[in-house]
């Protein structure tokens, strides 16, 4: 009885603090009211019509800045980039500029797409900035950078001049010259909603047809040869019991009528190495595949040219971990990295070993 | 800029930019120089008159001394002691099950974080895909997050944001509810021509699942959403990239839309998305957002980095359809399919998967002789809206040259197309959406090939 009673005295001291007030009526207990300060830490999109964007500015000198020491190791100097992330910038003419729409899009034989080619809208551009950028540390640009970073790529796409500040005032005028801002089309029946344009007839309309539909089918493309073992041999991504077995495609391929090699029998487990899974598990803990691949180059060499070049030597490799480093493998800077000393050493000692994986 | 000194695109990114205009006009240039040794090849010996001989191993070769010494020879595992209850506490596959995993396309993308990996539907029966073996795509590497705190709120045009803990979420009634989950770029490799060996890279970013979750109608409701004016709900993750996804609100006041933290019976893979996804069913895998944090009620759409840079169609006027979520009628047989070998001639059940982000599977026809007669096929129950559906057919092979095809037709009446018909529309940019009849050839000497007719 003195239970219930003092439960009951909690809720109305909690009601009188107003923290029940959130409560619904159907599902009583579920959920609360989310604090300004809550919703102002989340709630960071940036729709096309500006909804969302906070007041600042910045210049494209200081983009450039903020450009060179955060963004050009994945993006290029230029936005070029195609080493790691598809390229940023080029494409784009004045005259796209002047009419919203790009040229390049209507040619079938322009090499690639880039960001600045596509993007209609402004808006997205910053929005994907701010929340994701840089990759390995999104949310820590300042609305400043944000501006700036936006105003320098917008720069070396020539939509905006050098001495540009952009600014929540006026962006809307750098929205009327994005080169691609009349190139979209919702007239399609691909969005599954009547809030577009209310398309329902899809736009291909095959029939059914069961006898004599076609003439003879000829082969038209296929896989060359060269590419026969290009995804790994085949023969073990199949099950190795059922109806069918994997093509073995490190040998070539049987001439018709040849005797195929009996069932594969079952691929022998390779033994683990445990040494090489603990230390590329950290590798991708401390995001150092980001640049790095086991057996490639990325931004940075692959941890098996650094095996080759440093064999044997950890204490150096671990000090190049620590401290960053340019020059060795090429020019692209890598920043002085600040995993835990026991995670580095582990690392080190694997690529000085060889780096196997 | 001058576009002649522009170098850019030499390595293109997925699961946009497969292939580069070079690298397709590489791959072509191969194709048109073995041309002929394939297609004598593939066809010499039909064209002969003369079917070589199968000298193909038999899977079950007539006894020699009185029998098959597999029945004849008791096995260990019939005269010894098996294995005690929970040596494994979480069970896995056989150890003879190795080969089945989900891979990664060589040279697609630079990173293992913003890259995809394939589910092996060569190897998948029934309509369910393990959840070990669902297909990846990550923007910015996945994550195991702590569901004790998590958090999904609510805001935009509601009476009162909100703020739910996974605790209650998961206090809320629920429902459970099988559909796939397609990238909009499944696919994307064979636009222009045949550029993967397999059915794992042809159509390997699809997967289906029990998914258990609240509708978010519920949640929306709690929270007072504006259900007439707000026609868009944004959904956004809360991992590095916070991706964010455009959402129809008609999809949600349906009911469809799900706020899910299950999946086939355990709670969602980390890759997938654990502790919390947004099921969209029928409509593309982007949209199905992982680690979801936080959904807005809006009168506008977002022009979200995946629907205003990638994720848009290119059509050949130059043109990008935008918003293109749903995932149209489409099939594909998953064996005999592309690097498979067939054991023998005789008896096999062609078998594979079809659905629509429209509704229904209705009718799966297959064809052996590259689409010019047709036999319908078994549709295996059950069959259900905006999930994978089964179908098989039985299928003699008499050791000639056989080109299987599948074509899918879907409640609304919509028939998967040919490629010709896909590209007479939208050419061969658009990346996206390709949802045309797959062809496999298989040879006379067994190996099968992903094939394009004309």
């Amino acid at each position: 009885m003195s239970r219930f009673r003092n439960a009951l005295l909690t809720l109305a001291l909690l009601a009188a603090a107003g923290v029940v007030a959130a409560q619904s009526n159907t599902f009583p207990g579920i959920g609360r009211a989310a604090t300004p300060s809550e919703v102002a830490k989340w709630d960071i999109d940036v729709r096309p019509d500006f909804k969302g964007l906070p007041a600042g500015s910045g210049s494209v000198a200081k983009g450039q800045d903020v450009w060179e020491a955060k963004c050009a190791h994945c993006h290029g100097v230029f936005g070029e980039s195609n080493e790691v992330f598809s390229p940023l910038i080029g494409g784009t003419t004045a005259e796209d500029i002047k009419k919203g729409r790009v040229a390049n899009l209507m040619r079938s034989d322009y090499p690639g797409r880039t960001t600045m080619m596509k993007v209609p809208t402004v808006s997205t551009l910053w929005d994907y900035i701010n929340r994701a950028m840089p990759w390995t540390n999104p949310k820590t640009l300042s609305t400043e950078e944000v501006y700036a970073v936006t105003a320098f790529m917008l720069n070396m796409a020539n939509i905006v001049p050098d001495n540009y500040v952009l600014s929540d005032k006026n962006i809307a005028e750098v929205q009327a010259r994005m080169p691609n801002r009349n190139g979209m089309s919702t007239a399609h029946a691909m969005w599954p909603g009547n809030e577009l344009s209310g398309v329902k007839k899809p736009d291909t309309a095959n029939k059914i047809c069961m006898k004599d539909c076609t003439p003879e089918a000829k082969v038209a493309s296929f896989l060359p040869d060269f590419a026969r073992n290009a995804h790994g041999n085949l023969q073990e991504q199949n099950r190795n019991v059922g109806p069918q077995r994997g093509a073995d495609t490190t040998k070539p391929e049987p001439k018709a009528g040849m005797p195929v090699a009996a069932a594969a029998p079952v691929a022998a487990a390779k033994p683990e190495i445990n040494e090489a899974k603990a230390a590329i598990a950290l590798l991708n803990k401390h995001s150092c595949t980001a640049c790095h691949g086991v057996d490639k180059k990325i931004v940075g060499p692959g941890f098996n040219e650094i095996a080759k070049k440093q064999a044997g030597k950890t204490d150096y490799i671990l000090s190049k971990v620590k401290a960053g480093g340019v020059g060795v493998y090429g020019q692209i800077p890598m920043p002085p990295q600040s995993l835990p000393g026991a995670d580095a050493k582990q690392i080190a000692e694997w690529i000085s070993k060889g780096a196997s994986k | 800029m001058n576009a002649d000194n522009i170098n850019s695109g030499r390595v293109q990114k997925a699961p946009e930019n497969f292939l580069t205009p070079t690298g397709i006009k590489e791959v072509f240039a191969e194709g048109k120089k073995g041309r002929r040794d394939f297609i004598r090849n593939a066809f010499a010996a039909a064209a002969a008159g003369a079917a070589a001989p199968m000298a193909m191993a038999q899977g079950n070769p007539v006894p020699v001394e009185g029998g098959d010494p597999n029945i004849l020879n008791l096995p260990e595992h019939t005269v010894g002691l098996g294995q005690g209850v929970a040596a494994e506490g979480y069970g896995k596959p056989s150890k003879f099950e190795a080969n089945l995993q989900r891979r990664q396309s060589p040279g697609l993308t630079q990173t293992t974080q913003a890259s995809v990996s394939f589910a092996p539907l060569q190897s998948l029966f029934g309509i369910v895909t393990p959840s070990g073996l669902h297909f990846e795509r990550h923007h910015q590497g996945w994550w195991d997050i702590d569901p004790s705190k998590h958090r999904f709120m609510i805001n935009g045009m509601v009476k009162k944001n909100m703020v739910f803990t996974m605790d209650e979420i998961m206090r809320l009634p629920s429902v459970s509810r099988f559909a796939f989950i397609e990238c909009g770029a499944n696919t994307a490799t064979e636009w222009g021509n045949v550029a993967v060996p397999t059915v794992q890279y042809t159509h390997g970013m699809i997967s289906c699942s029990e998914f258990t979750g609240v509708p978010l109608i519920t949640l929306l409701q709690m929270a007072g959403a504006d259900l007439k004016n707000g026609k868009f709900v944004l959904a956004e993750g809360g991992d590095g990239s916070s991706m964010t996804r455009t959402i129809p609100m008609s999809l949600i006041t349906s009911g469809e839309v799900i706020v899910a933290y299950g999946q086939n019976g355990e709670m969602l893979r980390p890759e997938n998305g654990y502790p919390l996804r947004l099921v969209v069913p029928g409509v593309q895998g982007v949209s199905w957002v992982k680690y979801l944090r936080r959904v807005e009620v809006g009168d506008k759409p977002y022009a979200a980095k995946d629907e205003a840079i990638h994720y848009m169609d290119l059509q050949p006027d130059g043109t990008h359809r935008q918003y293109t979520n749903l995932q149209e009628v489409k099939s594909v047989v998953t064996t005999p399919s592309g690097g498979q070998v067939l054991l023998d001639k005789g008896f096999y059940n062609i078998t594979g998967l079809a659905w629509s982000g429209k509704g229904k599977i209705k009718r799966v026809d297959v064809s052996t002789d590259g689409g010019r007669n047709w036999r319908q096929a078994r549709l295996e129950t059950p069959v259900l809206s905006k999930a994978l559906s089964r179908f098989n057919i039985d299928w003699v092979w008499d050791g000639k040259p056989a080109i299987i095809q599948s074509r899918a037709r879907d409640d609304t009446g919509h028939v998967q197309p040919t490629y010709q018909q896909l590209r007479s529309v939208r050419g061969t940019r658009s990346i996206y959406h390709n949802n045309a009849i797959q062809s496999w050839l298989v040879q006379e000497n067994g190996e099968v090939k992903n094939v394009q007719v004309s």
